[in-house]
This record gives structure tokens, C-alpha cells and sequence, in this order.
């Protein structure tokens, strides 16, 4: 599929109302997200950010708005061929990691990581395996592929989770709070794979409290409370010059 | 009064409770198989966005769920299958009276159906909503995210009170000898009209229910063992 400019995802006046508008989790939210961007969102809890997150690939189902990935507009009932939109389809080109990783107990690494690419695109029981092992290597776990996740730590399993959602080589990269369930001294290994990420030029989408990896990561850093974007801008601009004075209380308390 | 003069009686029908053993066993196996298929299709609806299905299958839950078993039997024997007169009388294993033993099978399963499906709902129920959430985000739809992710770790989940159902089966399964299927309690019941004695038999027919059901909860609880290796450290 081409896209004919560089915006992989359009995000258009995005709502999110619960008991018939009384709760707006999500208040009217517009933003693109370019291919290669690491975009970071901020926020204080209930801000929306997760929200807005987990609606990019209709794990919430927003009230109104647009979310065009890739040139279509995955809200709709209909696709642009006219038949029923398949968010499947959609869904496999953005990969999602959770805060609490939500690997699959009952399989083991490896049965995690080829399970998606096996009966989702039918790829060959063995090569699924081939990739699975070298995604693996590639965050130093290889050796744990038999293993069953109850038997790895909380940052390798969060390593997991990040290899399982790649090895469907998906264009963006969701991240919703990747360490916020990790002991402190995990965090240093995830946010390590994701950086390397970034650095292969993965577009990534990050909600997050590491105001360092914003910083050192981020090429744009956004800002949300109340369902709405606050601000928004180069790292440096955010955390060095904000201008919002929402912006301003919240960063004085993280920082 | 037991005798063992009594018991080598009774033991001469001792073909007959072989074949009310076989009968037992196949009804109950089929009702199992069934009665799964059923409860499976009665959860997914019951939980599924349609609310026609939802209500459809809400009803039968609770109307077989608060009803005696031998009415329903009743039902389907006398009224759905009008007695013997709709089926072929065709002999399975060349003993087992197929117009009878069909209807039988229909009851047991429509009736177990509704207890499991209310199992299987709440096992499915159990099963982490970020599981489904993984699932789907890696591109699964919703029947393989079931298929494969929710399903076997409900299962494993529920197994215990599945066994508990199945043994449960086996046993109300001994209220067919009502409309002349020929289970174990079939069988004592013609030992009693050849000997005018019911004592023996039904020791008889006890040891043989017992043989059946315990067996069947260990063997469950064998494979629970094998498949809870996910959540041994």
C-alpha cells in the first residue's frame, strides 16, 4: 500500500463520551502522526492519553471522529473498496504493547510469538519459528523461547511483548504505559529496546511517565489533560519553554 | 434382606448389566459431546452483542435449568419423538434400542447443555479482558482470539466443575430406564421382575455407577494437572 504523503496516521476531532456525554475521555483530539515519528504522550493520570492510544487501532471505539491509518479511515463500517472494513487487516499493521504485556499464560514464548503470524497471515509453521528466535536474540531472550511467561521477569516479559507484536511487522508501534507495572530496575532493559527501536526508524506512538525517554527519544512530545491537547512540540520546547500552565504544574511535579 | 444366594441370582443377569454398563457409557459419552457443543453455542450467545440471541438463549438456560429432568425427558420422548412411533427401531450393538436411546440422548444433552454453557460463560468471563485485547491487537478475530487464546485457558479454568458435570451426567443419566432405554438401572429393574428381589441388584448397579464415575473425575483431574503447566514458577 502507498501512501502518497509522509502522515501514517490522521487523527480528526477524536471523542470519547461515556453515559451520553457526561464523561469525555476524549474531547475532541486531532493530531497526525508521521512515518519515523516517536511521539511521546504525556499527561497527568486520566488526562485521556491511554484513551486516545488505545483508540488508534479501535480497541476503544471513539464516540466520533476520524482515525485514517494509511490512507483509510478505520471508523467506518465500510472500506474505500465499499465492502466491510476488516480492522483486522488494520490491526496487524499496528502493534500494540500493554502495561500489564498481556502475553498468553497458557503458551509458551515462542507459541506466543509465532501464534499471530501463523494463523493470522498462514506463515509456514518454521519460519514463523525462524523469526520468532531471531526477534528474540535480538532482545537477548532467545534462550527463553520454551519458556512459559509465568517464568520470566516482568521486564523480560514486557522484551516479549515487544518482539511478539514486531514479528507482524507492523508500520507503528503502540505503546500504552510500558513500564509503568515493571520494578524500577527493569525499566532500564525495556526502555532500551524501544530506543533501539526508534533508532531503526520504527514510528512509535508512547504513553508514558519516563519523562527521560521523552527527552532523549521523543521527536515530539505531547501534551493531554482533560481529553485535550494542551500542547505540543519538540521535546526541548515542551520541557524547556512550556507554555501552558497545566503543562507548567504537571511538569514541576514529575520532574 | 441381602442374600448371597440373592447375589448369585442377580448374577445370572449378569449380560444384562454388561449391556446396561455399555448403554450407560455411550449415552453418557454422546450427551457429553453434545452437551459441550450446545453449551459452547449457548455461552458465545449468550455473551455475544445480539440481543435476540442473547435473549433466546437466556430463556432456554433458565427454563431447562428449572425444570424437573424427568419431565423434560417425558417431553422429548412422549411428545417431541411421540413414543417410538417417529424413530426406526434399529438396534445399536444389537441390543440398544435406538428409538429409545436417541431420545435419551436429546434430553440428557439439552439439559446438560444449559448447566455447562453457565460454566463455560463464567470460565470464559474469568479470562483477563487484556488477553482478548492482545489478541486482537495483533490482528486476530474474534472467533481465533476465542479459538485460541480464551478458550483453552477458560477451559482449564472450569475443568474441575466440567468433571464435576460430567460425572453428574453419568449419574442422572440412570433416569432413562423411564422410557425403556436399557442402562444399568434398566437392568436391575429386570432382575427385580425375574426374581421378585431388588436388594442385590441394586448393590450391583451401585459398585457399577461408582466404577464408572470415579474413574472418570480422576482421569480429569489427570489431564487439569497437564494443562495448569502454565502457571507452575
Amino acid at each position: 500500500m502507498s501512501v502518497t504523503n509522509d502522515k501514517l496516521i490522521q487523527v480528526k476531532d477524536l471523542k470519547k463520551h461515556y453515559n451520553k456525554g457526561a464523561i469525555k475521555a476524549l474531547d475532541g483530539v486531532s493530531l497526525d502522526i508521521n512515518k519515523g515519528d516517536v511521539m511521546v504522550i504525556i499527561g497527568p493520570s486520566g488526562s485521556g492519553k491511554s484513551t486516545f492510544l488505545r483508540s488508534l487501532n479501535l480497541l476503544e471505539v471513539p464516540t466520533s471522529g476520524q482515525i485514517i491509518f494509511e490512507g483509510v479511515d478505520i471508523t467506518q463500517k465500510k472500506g474505500p473498496d465499499g465492502k466491510k472494513l476488516d480492522i483486522d487487516k488494520h490491526r496487524q499493521k499496528m502493534g500494540m504493547v500493554f502495561q500489564h504485556f498481556n502475553l498468553f499464560p497458557h503458551k509458551t514464548i515462542l507459541q506466543n510469538m509465532t501464534l499471530a503470524p501463523m494463523k493470522v497471515k498462514g506463515v509456514p509453521q518454521a519460519e514463523a519459528e525462524a523469526k520468532a528466535i531471531e526477534l528474540l536474540d535480538r532482545v537477548g531472550l532467545a534462550d527463553r523461547a520454551g519458556a512459559y511467561p509465568i517464568q520470566l521477569s516482568g521486564g523480560q516479559k514486557q522484551r516479549v511483548a515487544i518482539v511478539r507484536a514486531l514479528a507482524m511487522e507492523p508500520d507503528v508501534m503502540l505503546f500504552d504505559e510500558p513500564t509503568s507495572a515493571l520494578d524500577p530496575e527493569m525499566v532500564g532493559e525495556v526502555l532500551d529496546v524501544m530506543k533501539r527501536l526508534a533508532r531503526n526508524g520504527m514510528t512509535m506512538a508512547v504513553v508514558t511517565h519516563e519523562m527521560g525517554f521523552a527527552r532523549e527519544v521523543g521527536n515530539r512530545v505531547v501534551f493531554m489533560d482533560e481529553g485535550k491537547i494542551l500542547e505540543e512540540g519538540t521535546p526541548w520546547a515542551v520541557f524547556n519553554n512550556p507554555q501552558n500552565p497545566r503543562l507548567q504544574d504537571f511538569l514541576s511535579k514529575v520532574l | 434382606m441381602l442374600t448371597a444366594q440373592g447375589f448369585s441370582k442377580a448374577f445370572e443377569y449378569w449380560k444384562l448389566f454388561l449391556q446396561g454398563v455399555a448403554c450407560t457409557v455411550s449415552l453418557s459419552a454422546l450427551t457429553v459431546v453434545f452437551g459441550f457443543i450446545l453449551a459452547l453455542i449457548l455461552a458465545i450467545c449468550r455473551m455475544g452483542k445480539l440481543k435476540v440471541l442473547k435473549a433466546l438463549a437466556t430463556v432456554y438456560v433458565e427454563l431447562f435449568r428449572a425444570t424437573p429432568m424427568v419431565v423434560q425427558i417425558f417431553l422429548i420422548f412422549y411428545v417431541v419423538f411421540d413414543g417410538v412411533k417417529v424413530l426406526p427401531g434399529y438396534k445399536l450393538f444389537g441390543f440398544i434400542r435406538f428409538e429409545r436411546f436417541f431420545p435419551a440422548v436429546v434430553a440428557l444433552s439439552l439439559n446438560s447443555g444449559a448447566y455447562l454453557s453457565e460454566i463455560i460463560r463464567s470460565g470464559i468471563q474469568s479470562i483477563d479482558g487484556g488477553q482478548t485485547e492482545a489478541a486482537r491487537s495483533l490482528g486476530l478475530n474474534a472467533w481465533k482470539t476465542m479459538r485460541f487464546v480464551v478458550l483453552p485457558q477458560a477451559i482449564k479454568n472450569i475443568l474441575p466443575a466440567i468433571a464435576n458435570e460430567f460425572v453428574t451426567i453419568i449419574k442422572e443419566s440412570a433416569i432413562c430406564y423411564t422410557i425403556g432405554v436399557q442402562d444399568i438401572m434398566s437392568a436391575v429393574n429386570a432382575v427385580k421382575g425375574a426374581t421378585y428381589r431388588m436388594g442385590e441388584a441394586l448393590i450391583i448397579a451401585t459398585a457399577l455407577y461408582f466404577c464408572l464415575t470415579y474413574p472418570t473425575s480422576k482421569i480429569i483431574a489427570h489431564f487439569e494437572r497437564k494443562m495448569s503447566v502454565g502457571d507452575k514458577r
